[in-house]
């Protein structure tokens, strides 16, 4: 009887948090649903802030401006400095710019611009909402008979949905930039040649790829970290989780889509 | 410094709650609360921390829903608003959040201009300045127009939250432990504060607060919320004029060595 009691004790306990993990959890997704559908519902219903949008648009834009620079130029760098012994094997070094258009415009631009953006912008998204939730801004917002939704939210969100495709080509750009001094040093190849290389090389689904994985890519940074802040409590503490979550969350999410969208490119490619 | 009570209309209710219940999970917060609020009146609701008082007022601006009863405000059941009937009453209410719930990335001048220019869109660059600078001159801080909230002490941070709320020149002030971690002398100069917004602008006011310096300064009624329950009614003498042990101590702790 006892033995009997002893082991249903701590398996009722077991059931009982496993349960409320899984409440947790169903309640978790669904408020995504809901902040996700409000965004969109929001988005597309008048007053709009344009005011807000362009400061956000500046901010997310703007000010990414000298991280995504260096990031980007250093990874043309390193990219090209990496690939050149395993061509050089083969004697096919002059094949250096396709592989580099390839690998930057393809996966290395977006991902790299991406993951910095979840980095830089999710973090200052969390923490800002986050703070504002707790220091009850967003109530006062509010109760002045303002949508904190439309005003924090939508024109966050659709901030970064603009300026990661921006930026993604910017970044793009700057690799392909600091690729082409790494491959003019060592090969002595023309700019005229590089170029005609680069642009050879790829094609308009690679482009065109790499723009809609970015929109996309853009829109998670914003909706995951606007939801993580928008949602935080429990004071400093809460403010400090909604930043990390939404960079952690935000980069998951990346890779996640990472995979889908290049198998459904892959797909479009070769069939 | 206590403001007279010759400007209440009786015969105007502006709040009118009736059976409010409000619980969190197993904590029953609000039990059966009735209450009426009157044109030209400051109501001062006591309590100790933690037994619902902020509850109160989030109810009655909207922010939280209540788990049952009637919240009237101006006419209107806030509860069965829509989300734009509700934007529309809060115009005319004013909320002074506890921490004043400044917007740190704007100046005093944006802080102030930001229910305005978005309720108001007709409003031209010259009217938006006249009004800031009244609401500024009414909280006795023209001087901040340009300053950040961070540079500003709790008392002047208190003043221009009081302030935001009054350029929407709202029929309803909802003060939310207006001295609550201020000196003795800002308490004061807050007390005068409130009962000089209630005569400029003909407001009706609910304040909460557990300072009865502030309670007794501000309040033309005061009643004592414990338990989730309103305990006593009346002037502030009437009120401590008890020997419940629950009361007594309030004004023991702040009147009595």
């Amino acid at each position: 009887m006892d033995s009997d009691n002893t082991n249903s004790a701590p398996s009722g306990t077991r059931k009982t948090i496993t349960t409320k993990r899984l409440d947790r959890l169903f309640i978790e997704l669904y408020g995504v649903y809901a902040f996700t559908v409000r965004f969109f519902r929001e988005a597309f219903l008048p007053p709009y802030e344009i005011k807000e949008l362009l400061k956000q648009c500046y901010q997310v834009g703007y000010k990414s401006l000298p991280l995504i620079s260096l990031t980007g130029f250093i990874t043309g760098i390193v990219f090209t400095n990496q690939s050149r012994p395993s061509l050089a094997d083969f004697g096919a070094t002059s094949w250096l710019p396709a592989l580099i258009s390839i690998a930057i415009i393809r996966a290395l631009a977006p991902l790299v611009t991406a993951l910095i953006a979840a980095g830089k912008v999710g973090s200052n998204i969390g923490a800002e909402l986050g703070s504002m939730k707790v220091s009850e801004q967003i109530d006062a917002m509010e109760v002045s008979g303002t949508n904190p939704f439309k005003f924090l939210v939508v024109s966050r969100v659709l901030a970064t949905t603009f300026m990661i495709p921006v930026l993604t080509m910017y970044t793009a750009f700057v690799a392909l930039l600091g690729a082409y001094l790494n491959v003019h040093q060592n090969e002595l190849t023309s700019l005229a040649t590089y170029i005609h290389d680069v642009f050879e090389a790829i094609s308009f689904l690679d482009v065109f790829s790499t723009l809609i994985k970015s929109i996309v890519f853009g829109y998670t940074i914003g909706i995951t970290s606007c939801y993580t802040g928008y949602n935080s409590s429990k004071g400093t503490e809460g403010v400090g989780k909604a930043a990390n979550s939404a960079v952690v969350a935000s980069m998951f999410l990346i890779f996640i889509e990472e995979i889908l969208i290049v198998t459904v490119v892959n797909y479009l490619r070769f069939s | 410094m206590k403001k007279g009570t010759s400007n209440i209309d009786r015969s105007n209710t502006v709040i009118t709650i009736r059976g409010l219940e409000k619980s969190f999970g197993d904590l029953d917060v609000l039990k059966n609360i009735d209450m009426d609020l009157y044109q030209g009146e400051n109501l001062v609701v006591l309590g100790r921390s933690g037994t619902g008082k902020s509850v109160l007022i989030k109810i009655i601006s909207g922010l939280l829903k209540p788990d049952k009863g009637q919240v009237i405000v101006l006419g209107k059941d806030v509860a069965r608003l829509s989300t734009p009937e509700l934007r529309e009453l809060r115009q005319k209410i004013g909320f002074s959040f506890q921490h004043s719930a400044l917007y740190d990335s704007m100046t005093v001048r944006e802080n102030l201009e930001f229910p305005l220019v978005r309720n108001q869109r007709h409003l031209k660059r010259k009217q938006i300045n006249q009004a800031i600078e009244e609401v500024l001159e009414a909280v006795g801080l023209s001087q901040a127009i340009n300053q950040m909230p961070s540079e500003l002490s709790g008392g002047q941070r208190k003043r221009i939250g009081i302030a935001r709320t009054l350029i929407m020149k709202p029929e309803i002030m909802l003060y939310d432990e207006p001295t609550a971690g201020l000196d003795p002398i800002t308490c004061t100069a807050i007390n005068a504060l409130i009962n000089q917004v209630q005569q400029r602008y003909n407001t009706s006011s609910i304040i909460i607060t557990h300072d009865l310096a502030c309670a007794k300064a501000t309040g033309d009624r005061i009643v004592m919320l414990l338990d989730g329950k309103f305990q006593r009614e009346g002037t502030f003498e009437k009120v401590f004029d008890t020997s419940d042990d629950r009361i007594k101590p309030f004004y023991d702790y702040n009147f009595t060595e």
